[in-house]
């Protein structure tokens, strides 16, 4: 009744190719980015800007370049962390080392310093596909912290291998306060999400696809395999490059190559899985799942608990979610491999027709 | 189907409303929060286990046996890290919002959770309590204000290590090999400046080897170690690591009364999964293992008999236990010191922190509180904010820890010196004006 795109008719090629042609979607999103700049600003505590919402942008950018290397192009990668990692080392030495260099700058070499590192590891990928190119990005996400622990230059010679990010300073404005860094990392991942929509929609994404949906067809309709795949390894790379860099500079202001390893790039691997797979919006779906879903847990099971007057043991609700994670992977693989950016389609189908379906 | 995602949604509302309204932990009048960032799960949940047993039994105590502290019973809340830095600042972040005074102090438990919010705790005014471990110059209170590493560091371990080694060289090092087998992370690397230093002044070979976390897997260092055949091995461990080199040492026929750990790598955990492989092997303590200790007994008693809420029976005695439960009580000790200066009430955090940096725990208070020598003596100070910098030995005797040396300091005078240089470079860093900031 409501969401009924009914007496909308587009009269321009601009009209119809725009990414909310509905004008319903475009009030909604229009209030999801009102609420987030001003909304989220004003009532949000520190709590929730620092413990969830900024690493929930973070990590909703660094699904977002997971999901155009295999949700887009089809490559599947197990490196994201290590990508990460380059970028939130690069961004640190670009500050450390360049003096007087823009912030803003130092995140975008950062990226950049991912996308290199991506495009050598990408190399493979002409040769090799599916389970076995996984295999050779795994190379990454060992040799990556491998190398940023065995070079001391990497770190400035910090003696624990620990890297503390520096302030970020935007042309004299400093951004020190929780609210100031989750507007800063607002404005970066909402730039970045729309240049990913864009480039998705574009001659290059629409290359990507006809690679992952078949190659060899692909190739013969003129599409160049090689620089298709290590475009889409640079993006990548990129995407979770910046990402790599704002989760040491605005999230956790220190961070040690170990924190980049595997758990981290399977569970941003599972959030392109629950978030949907080939889907800018199930990025954004899958990070948030996973970043809110242990916090509800907890609440959850202690509010049971107490009412039930259980004596739970702290680590219940990290084996539950252990579990829950386990099972809601397996279920979506199973029932909805497209995640929960289908389950938000169908349920937009939905609403177009009630009430009064067929 | 349709009844299914109804219930689900309501699952999902039920739960929004319950993380909306977030349970006001201290809302109680006359009650001292405290703020724990623990984990029993994962690679190291066993050590948390111990450690965060320990540590509450203590609170328990204190609140069943005494009333709390000056009548302000204690009350706390328990978050999962698993370890992971990441977890550990989400911890700390909402541990913060739970009492209007702060979470009191923090225990990271863990040197990386430690780099990660050790920038945070002086904006928000929360003193962070390292108990042997941590950032090593944090000693320098001057520039770290807010960290203490109360008892020794990291670096008081190694050249105690070092120290106890000599002792069984007839005092002569030079020549010898040294093999450092180091668990690869931030904790593991904190020992080798000075380690390098000791090499250098004392003329032992060193080299270090690393361990990828979490370290269930040696075959490839111990044949290096084999092949290198040192008089020495240190053994920087943490968790399944500590156990696997002790196994796998007894496989390449290494002797493990060759073998000393550092105090992370010597509880029951470790040694007894390592089995017979971990008999005779040397481990340096912060505190004695064992139930001989008043406390331990009014433990058992208040605690686990009369009140029924102890953490774990098995744990009591072993050594993770007693650090737990040493650490509660300096924490305690702090509370009851900032008490004397600001009143008998709930104090906040801002206020522990002069609490921690003017404790005094002597013998005689040791004694009277039933530690005895379990731990020594600590007194802390704006320039020391370790307060001991004692390390003592123990040998695993196959069942029991069997003490093998007495309170021991390594090259103190060479500790601080590193320490006050490392915290003066970060200062200039910083930008940190370097100052005591009193009450």
């Amino acid at each position: 009744m409501l969401y009924r795109e009914a007496g909308q008719f587009r009269t321009s090629y601009e009209a119809d190719q725009q990414i909310f042609p509905i004008r319903q979607d475009r009030i909604a999103f229009a209030l999801l980015m009102a609420v987030a700049v001003v909304g989220v600003p004003l009532f949000a505590s520190d709590y929730w800007l620092t413990a969830i919402l900024i690493p929930f942008l973070v990590f909703a950018l660094a699904s977002l370049g997971l999901n155009i290397l295999t949700g887009y192009a089809g490559q599947l990668s197990l490196g994201t962390a290590a990508f990460m990692a380059v970028g939130a080392f690069a961004a640190y030495n670009f500050q450390l080392r360049v003096p007087g260099i823009p912030i803003l700058v130092s995140f975008l070499l950062g990226g950049a310093s991912a996308a290199l590192v991506g495009v050598a590891f990408g190399l493979p990928s002409l040769r090799i596909k599916g389970f076995y190119l996984a295999v050779a990005t795994l190379a990454a996400q060992f040799f990556v912290p491998w190398l940023l622990v065995k070079v001391g230059w990497f770190s400035n010679y910090s003696a624990s291998g620990v890297i503390t990010a520096q302030k970020i300073e935007i042309l004299g404005f400093v951004f020190d306060s929780p609210v100031r860094r989750y507007l800063l990392v607002l404005a970066i991942v909402a730039l970045l999400a729309l240049a990913a929509k864009n480039l998705v929609r574009s001659r290059i994404g629409r290359a990507w696809m006809a690679v992952r949906d078949m190659d060899v067809a692909a190739e013969v309709i003129g599409i160049r395999i090689m620089r298709t795949k290590l475009i889409a390894f640079a993006v990548s790379s990129f995407y979770c490059g910046v990402a790599g860099a704002l989760y040491a500079f605005a999230y956790l202001g220190s961070v040690e190559p170990d924190a980049f390893n595997l758990d981290l790039s399977f569970r941003i691997l599972f959030m392109v899985i629950i978030g949907g797979v080939g889907s800018i919006l199930g990025s954004f779906l899958g990070a948030a799942f996973i970043t809110l879903l242990p916090i509800l847990l907890e609440v959850l099971l202690h509010g049971g608990a107490g009412l039930l007057g259980l004596n739970l043991s702290p680590g219940t609700p990290s084996m539950m979610q252990l579990v829950v994670f386990g099972g809601l992977i397996i279920f979506f693989l199973i029932v909805e491999p497209h995640g929960l950016a289908r389950l938000w389609q169908i349920a937009k189908e939905k609403l177009r027709l009630w009430p009064f379906p067929y | 189907m349709t009844k299914s995602w109804k219930s689900a949604v309501l699952v999902a509302a039920a739960a929004a409303a319950g993380l909306a309204a977030a349970p006001p932990a201290s809302a109680q009048q006359n009650t001292q929060f405290i703020g724990i960032t623990g984990y029993r799960v994962g690679p190291y949940g066993a050590n948390g286990a111990a450690f965060f047993g320990g540590f509450i039994d203590y609170l328990n105590l204190v609140n069943e046996r005494d009333g709390g502290v000056n009548g302000v019973k204690l009350t706390w809340e328990e978050c999962e890290t698993e370890y992971n830095n990441a977890k550990g600042v989400e911890c700390y972040e909402r541990l913060k919002t739970r009492s209007a005074l702060g979470p009191t102090a923090i225990h990271p438990m863990s040197t990386g959770i430690t780099y990660a919010i050790m920038e945070k705790a002086p904006v928000d005014k929360v003193p962070l309590i390292t108990l042997g471990y941590g950032r090593t110059d944090a000693t320098d209170g001057r520039v770290f204000p807010w960290v203490f590493p109360l008892m020794s560091n990291y670096w008081d371990a190694a050249t105690g290590i070092v120290r106890f080694i000599a002792d069984k060289e007839a005092g002569n090092l030079k020549g010898k090999k040294i093999v450092l087998l180091y668990h690869d992370s931030a904790y593991g690397k904190e020992p080798h400046s000075v380690l390098d230093a000791e090499a250098k002044k004392l003329g032992f070979e060193l080299r270090m080897i690393p361990v990828p976390h979490p370290g269930n897997e040696q075959q490839s260092q111990w044949l290096q170690i084999r092949q290198y055949k040192p008089d020495w091995v240190i053994l920087w461990g943490w968790g399944v690591m500590t156990a696997t080199a002790l196994q796998t040492a007894q496989k390449t026929g290494f002797p493990r009364d060759k073998m000393v750990g550092n105090w992370w790598a010597g509880a029951e955990v470790d040694t007894v999964a390592a089995g017979p492989a971990a008999t005779g092997y040397y481990a340096a303590s912060l505190n004695l293992a064992g139930k001989g200790y008043p406390v331990v007994k009014d433990v058992e008693d208040v605690v686990y008999k009369k009140a029924n809420k102890g953490q774990d029976a098995k744990l009591v005695g072993t050594v993770l236990w007693n650090r737990g439960l040493a650490a509660a009580m300096y924490t305690v000790e702090a509370i009851r010191r900032a008490q004397e200066k600001y009143g008998k009430k709930p104090i906040t955090s801002e206020q522990m922190r002069w609490g921690i940096e003017n404790l005094d725990v002597n013998a005689g208070r040791l004694k009277a509180l039933g530690f005895n020598t379990m731990v020594p003596p600590v007194k802390v100070s704006c320039e020391d904010h370790g307060g001991s910098g004692l390390v003592r030995f123990q040998q695993w005797a196959g069942s029991e820890w069997k003490i093998a040396s007495d309170w021991m300091k390594g090259d103190s005078a060479m500790v601080r010196k590193m320490i006050e240089d490392s915290a003066a470079k970060y200062a200039a860093e910083k930008g940190i004006k370097p100052g005591c900031m009193g009450g």
